[in-house]
């Protein structure tokens, strides 16, 4: 067997949703390792109290909210080079939870910084490219609703993926590049953390939940559309006579 | 263990209006994203199941 044949839509589909459950699985035991560390472990911030509580869910939704984005792109890149189909299928099943995502790291970060900062929200680097981050997602997600016809909806959406991509790293930076309220980065791969072990643990936890969470969510939204489009194939009106 | 009761865990040190509203709004989000993904597939396959039977007759 070939590994090519993973991009066939026939071959995904059913590969797919053997692995949802798995993924779904972890996801659900990652966020309750997480949250109990979040809550029982990690100790109180000597600065913030209990209200940096929220950073463990705060920075894994941000870092998704990035990180699908790119993942995207990469996903985008690959369609409008090769033009295959399950790729674009993929780019568009992940748009909505990183929207999702991006949507909660703003919330969350208002009602971190109403308490901290004393404003709700603050016209900063960091968090002005984030929100330009959900108007990303929701023109893609507009973009492709607004074109019928499938083929070019899906070149649309990628190229606005591929230009606006360059927006990921703007955000990641700009709390080097601009004097941001908010904060640098505590959490870098080139040096030592900058908390303690216990917060680290429970953060980097949550975000593998929330990775699991995507791949599952993911997986599940590119099933439903490969149905669609493959709707006329012999495969698809066979599998129709099971249950959805 | 960081809590004396059940009240003092609620209330987290005075912040529990914001780190409720925190973690509520991502289960919100987590729950909602669930629900529509359950609801668009059976509207496809209920949709896709008449178009097959209308391309029988």
């Amino acid at each position: 067997m070939n590994f090519y044949n993973y991009a066939s839509p026939a071959t995904f589909y059913p590969l797919a949703g053997k692995l949802i459950p798995w993924f779904a699985v972890l996801a659900f035991i990652l966020t309750i390792v997480g949250l109990y560390i979040a809550f029982f472990v990690a100790p109180t911030d000597f600065q913030q109290g209990e209200g940096y509580r929220i950073i463990f869910i705060h920075v894994p939704a941000a870092w998704m909210g990035m990180l699908i984005f790119v993942i995207m792109a990469f996903w985008s890149a690959i369609g409008l080079a090769w033009n295959t189909r399950l790729s674009f299928v993929m780019a568009r099943a992940l748009a909505p939870t990183g929207a999702m995502f991006t949507f909660v790291a703003l919330w969350t970060g208002a009602f971190w910084g109403k308490p901290m900062w004393g404003a709700w929200w603050v016209w900063d680097a960091r968090l002005t490219s984030t929100l330009i981050l959900l108007f990303l997602y929701v023109g893609f997600m507009a973009l492709q609703a607004a074109i019928d016809d499938t083929r070019r909806a899906d070149r649309a959406g990628a190229l606005l993926n591929l230009v606006g991509v360059i927006n990921v790293p703007i955000i990641y930076f700009s709390v080097v590049w601009w004097n941001t309220l908010h904060q640098g980065a505590s959490v870098s791969l080139t040096r030592a953390p900058s908390m303690a072990q216990a917060m680290l643990w429970g953060m980097l936890i949550m975000a593998l939940a929330a990775w699991m969470y995507t791949i599952a969510v993911a997986l599940a939204r590119a099933r439903t559309l490969v149905l669609e489009r493959e709707r006329q194939t012999e495969w698809v009106r066979g599998h129709l006579e099971g249950q959805p | 263990m960081n809590w004396d009761s059940w009240q003092a865990f609620w209330a987290m040190g005075g912040f529990g209006l914001y780190v409720w509203s925190s973690f509520g709004m991502l289960l919100l989000c987590i729950a909602g994203e669930i629900g529509l993904l359950r609801r668009h597939r059976l509207q496809v396959w209920q949709r896709l199941k008449s178009m097959k039977s209308w391309d029988m007759q």
